[in-house]
C-alpha cells in the first residue's frame, strides 16, 4: 500500500513537474500530505495541483522570504494509517520545515500529536473543530469550522421556519465530526432531529435511507459527507418523491458533484466559502481580488473548475509565507509564533485572524449560504431576494 | 409500516440487487470455463463505464456504449493473451494472484488516464430526478433499464451456453479440459473467449449502472466485492442463480436499513455470505456434487 502511494507521488511529481527547483541559496522544505486518491480524492486532487502550481510560481519569483521551496508531496489515499506513516517520514527522514494537509479531518486528528511532538508546523486543510480545540501549539487549520457551518445552516432553517429535520452523514471523520456539531447545535436553535442515519462511505445507492427519512415526516434534511454519496443521496431523495429542502455541508463545495447530480442538485442549500461565487461578488468585497486571482490561474492551468479545497492549500502556503517573512528567518519556533500572531490575512476561505487560543482563525462570516441554480453555484440570499 | 413504504424498500432492494447481479454474471462466465475467480472483474465494470463516458463526449449514447464494450473486450483478450495464455499448467492460486495484480494495475492506470473525478453517463430515460410512480411508490427508470438488460443478458448467455456449438465447447473445457482437447477443442481459445465475454458483460454493466452509482477509477473494487458475494451466494457458475441471489441480498440489505443504521448494511451482506459458506458451500442454487468436481 505504501509503495502505491510513493508511486503515485512519483508519477504526480513527474506529471506536474516538481523536483525542478534550482537549489540557489537557502531552501525551505515543505511537506504535503493530501488524499490525491481514495474516497476523498476530490479534496486532495485540487489541493495537490494547487500547491504544485503555487510552489512553481513562487519559486520563479524568488520563493518565500528569499528561500526556494522544495515540495515533498505524499498521497495518503484518504487513509489515516498512511497519513501517520507519511507524517513520521516527513518529520524524521525528510526533516521538513512544515507540513501542509492532510485533506481530511480523520487523517489530521491522527497526526496532530505527531506534529506536536516533532515540533513541526502543521497547516491542516480539514474542517473538524477538534483539530484546533484543544489547541496544540504547532497545529493550525485553514478550513472553516464545521460548527460554524452547522450554525449557518440552522440560522437559514430558522428563517425558513423549519423545526423538524433529518440528518444523514457518512461514516468518515468528516461525517462523524459534522454529525456531532449538528447534534450539539440543534437544540440551541429549537430544531429537532427526528431521523439520524449514518451510511458507509462507498455507498452507491441510498434509496432505502431516503425512504426511511421520507417515513419520518420531516421538513428538511441535512447531509454531511464528502464522497460521491452526497450527489447520490440528493438524486435518490428526489426519485422517491422526498421534496423537502435539502441542506448539505461545505463538503458540497465542488461543482463536480452538482454536475453529477444534474437537476437533483438544483436548490440544494449549503454553506461554503466565497470562492465558488467569486465572479458574482460585489466589487468592494475584500476577498474578491484574492479569489479571482487564484481561481483564474488554477482554471487556466488545469482546465477544471477551482474548488474550495484547492483554496485551502492556497491559504496554507500563503499563511506560511507571511509567517516566514514576519519571523525573518527559518527558525521553526519563531515562525510558529509569527503564524500565531497573524492578523487580517485575506485568503480564499475568509479573513484569517490567528491568536494563541485560536488556531483556526476564521469566523462565522467565512461561510456564505449558497445554492445551485442552472448547474452553477450562486449566493442563496441573492436568489431569495430575486424571488 | 404502510404498504407504500414496504414497496419503496422493496424497490430500493431491487435497485441494489440488480447492480450486484449484473456484476456477478461476469464472474460466473470466467469461472465456468477456467474454474478461477477473476478478481479484475470489477475493473472491467469500471473500464466500461469510464470508456463509455469518454466516448459519449462525441458519440451518441448507444454507439458510445457499444464502443466501450468492444474496447473493454479487447482489454480482456489482451490480458488473457499476455498474462494467462502462455502459463503451463497454472495452479488456481497462481491465476487468482495474477488477476488481483492486474486489477491493481488497471486501477492505477485508470487514475493516470482519467484522474480521480467522478463521472457518469446521463440517464437513459429522463433525468436524475425522473421516477415512475405507482401510488406513492417511486422507481427510477434507470433501474428498469438495469433489470431489463440483466434479463436479456442472462437469457442470451443461457442460450449461448446451452444451444450454440461455441458455448458447448466452452462448457466442455470447464468440465474436463483434457477430454475437451482430445475432442479437438482449443482450450486456450475458449479461455480467451471467456475473458472477452466477461469483459464485455462487465463493460455493459458499467455503462448501464453508471447513471445510478457513478464511476470513478476505484469504483470497481467495491462493486466486485458485492458481485463476488452474490456469485457465491447463488452458486458459482450459475448466472440465473446470480440474479435471484442478487435480488435476495439487495432486498435484505434494503430492509435491514428499516430496522438498523444504514452503515450496518455490509454487515448483513457479509454475515449472510459466511452463513451460506458454512451451511451450503455450493451456494443457494449450486449443486454440491458438481462443486466437488471443480478445482476451486
Amino acid at each position: 500500500m505504501k509503495t502505491s502511494g510513493i508511486i503515485a507521488t512519483l508519477v504526480l511529481s513527474s506529471l506536474l513537474g516538481t523536483g525542478t527547483t534550482q537549489a540557489k541559496g537557502p531552501t525551505i522544505k515543505i511537506g504535503a500530505i493530501f488524499s490525491v486518491t481514495g474516497p476523498a480524492a476530490n479534496l486532495g486532487g485540487p489541493e495537490a495541483r494547487t500547491l504544485e502550481m503555487l510552489v512553481q510560481d513562487a519559486n520563479k519569483k524568488g520563493g518565500i522570504g528569499g528561500n526556494q521551496i522544495e515540495l515533498v508531496l505524499k498521497d495518503s489515499g484518504s487513509s489515516p494509517e498512511k497519513a501517520i506513516s507519511f507524517a513520521k517520514q516527513l518529520i524524521e527522514e525528510d526533516k521538513v520545515f512544515a507540513i501542509i494537509g492532510p485533506s481530511t479531518s480523520g487523517e489530521t486528528l491522527k497526526i496532530k500529536g505527531i506534529a506536536e511532538e516533532g515540533k513541526t508546523i502543521l497547516l491542516s486543510c480539514a474542517a473538524a473543530e477538534a483539530i484546533v480545540n484543544p489547541v496544540a501549539s504547532y497545529v493550525f487549520k485553514v478550513a472553516p469550522n464545521d460548527s460554524h457551518a452547522a450554525r449557518r445552516i440552522f440560522e437559514q432553517m430558522k428563517k425558513m421556519g423549519i423545526s423538524k429535520i433529518g440528518l444523514l452523514s457518512s461514516n468518515t471523520g468528516f461525517g462523524k465530526a459534522g454529525k456531532e456539531q449538528v447534534e450539539k447545535a440543534a437544540p440551541g436553535f429549537g430544531i429537532a432531529i427526528v431521523a439520524n442515519e449514518v451510511y458507509e462511505k462507498e455507498a452507491t445507492d441510498l434509496t432505502a435511507v431516503v425512504t426511511k427519512l421520507k417515513a419520518a415526516n420531516l421538513q428538511a434534511f441535512i447531509n454531511w459527507s464528502i464522497e460521491p454519496a452526497q450527489a447520490i443521496v440528493i438524486k435518490n431523495a428526489r426519485q422517491v418523491g422526498l421534496s423537502v429542502p435539502i441542506f448539505q455541508s461545505h463538503g458540497f463545495g465542488n461543482i463536480q458533484y452538482a454536475k453529477a447530480a444534474g437537476p437533483a442538485a438544483e436548490g440544494v442549500i449549503f454553506p461554503a466559502s466565497r470562492l465558488l461565487v467569486a465572479d458574482s461578488l460585489p466589487a468592494g468585497d475584500k476577498q474578491k481580488p484574492v479569489l479571482l486571482k487564484y481561481k483564474q490561474s488554477y482554471e487556466a492551468r488545469y482546465h477544471e473548475d477551482a474548488s474550495t479545497f484547492g483554496g485551502h492549500a492556497h491559504d496554507a502556503l500563503l499563511l506560511l509565507g507571511k509567517a516566514v517573512e514576519k519571523a525573518g528567518g527559518l527558525d521553526k519556533e519563531k515562525v510558529r509564533a509569527a503564524l500565531e500572531g497573524l492578523q487580517g490575512v485575506v485568503g480564499t476561505a475568509g479573513i484569517f485572524n490567528f491568536s494563541a487560543h485560536d488556531h483556526g482563525g476564521l469566523g462565522m462570516d467565512a461561510f456564505e449560504m449558497q445554492t445551485v441554480k442552472n448547474g452553477k453555484f450562486v449566493v442563496y440570499s441573492d436568489m431569495a431576494a430575486k424571488k | 409500516m404502510s404498504l407504500d413504504l414496504l414497496f419503496q424498500y422493496l424497490v430500493a432492494g431491487i435497485t441494489y440487487g440488480t447492480i450486484y447481479a449484473i456484476v456477478a454474471i461476469g464472474f460466473n462466465i470466467i469461472y465456468n470455463t477456467t474454474g478461477i475467480i477473476n478478481f479484475a472483474q470489477g475493473e472491467f465494470v469500471m473500464l466500461g463505464g469510464m470508456i463509455g463516458v469518454t466516448l459519449h463526449a462525441f458519440l451518441p449514447m448507444p454507439v458510445a456504449i457499444a464502443g466501450a464494450v468492444v474496447a473493454t473486450m479487447l482489454v480482456g483478450a489482451l490480458i488473457e493473451m499476455l498474462f494467462i495464455r502462455w502459463l503451463r499448467r497454472p495452479s488456481v492460486l497462481r491465476l487468482i494472484i495474477i488477476t488481483i495484480g492486474l486489477s491493481i494495475a488497471i486501477r492505477e492506470l485508470a487514475l493516470l488516464l482519467w484522474g480521480e473525478g467522478v463521472r457518469a453517463l446521463p440517464y437513459f430515460t429522463g433525468t436524475a430526478v425522473t421516477s415512475l410512480s405507482v401510488g406513492d411508490v417511486h422507481i427510477s427508470p434507470q433501474v428498469l433499464w438495469v433489470l431489463g438488460i440483466s434479463a436479456v443478458m442472462v437469457a442470451a448467455l443461457n442460450f449461448f451456453f446451452a444451444r450454440t456449438l461455441l458455448g458447448r465447447q466452452m462448457r466442455a473445457c470447464a468440465c474436463n479440459r483434457e477430454a475437451a482437447q482430445l475432442c479437438g477443442i482449443s482450450a486456450k481459445n475458449m479461455v480467451t473467449l471467456s475473458f472477452v465475454l466477461s469483459a464485455g458483460i462487465g463493460a455493459l454493466a458499467g455503462c448501464v449502472i453508471s447513471p445510478i452509482t457513478y464511476v470513478q477509477y476505484d469504483s470497481g473494487s467495491s462493486l466486485a466485492l458485492k458481485g463476488f458475494t452474490v456469485a457465491i451466494l447463488g452458486g458459482l457458475g450459475n448466472s440465473m442463480a446470480a440474479v435471484v441471489a442478487g435480488l435476495l441480498l439487495g432486498t435484505l440489505e434494503s430492509f435491514s436499513i428499516w430496522v438498523m443504521p444504514a452503515a450496518y448494511k455490509d454487515v448483513i451482506a457479509i454475515s449472510i455470505l459466511l452463513l451460506i459458506l458454512f451451511v451450503r458451500p455450493s451456494g443457494l442454487f449450486g449443486n454440491a456434487e458438481a462443486a466437488r468436481l471443480k478445482d476451486y
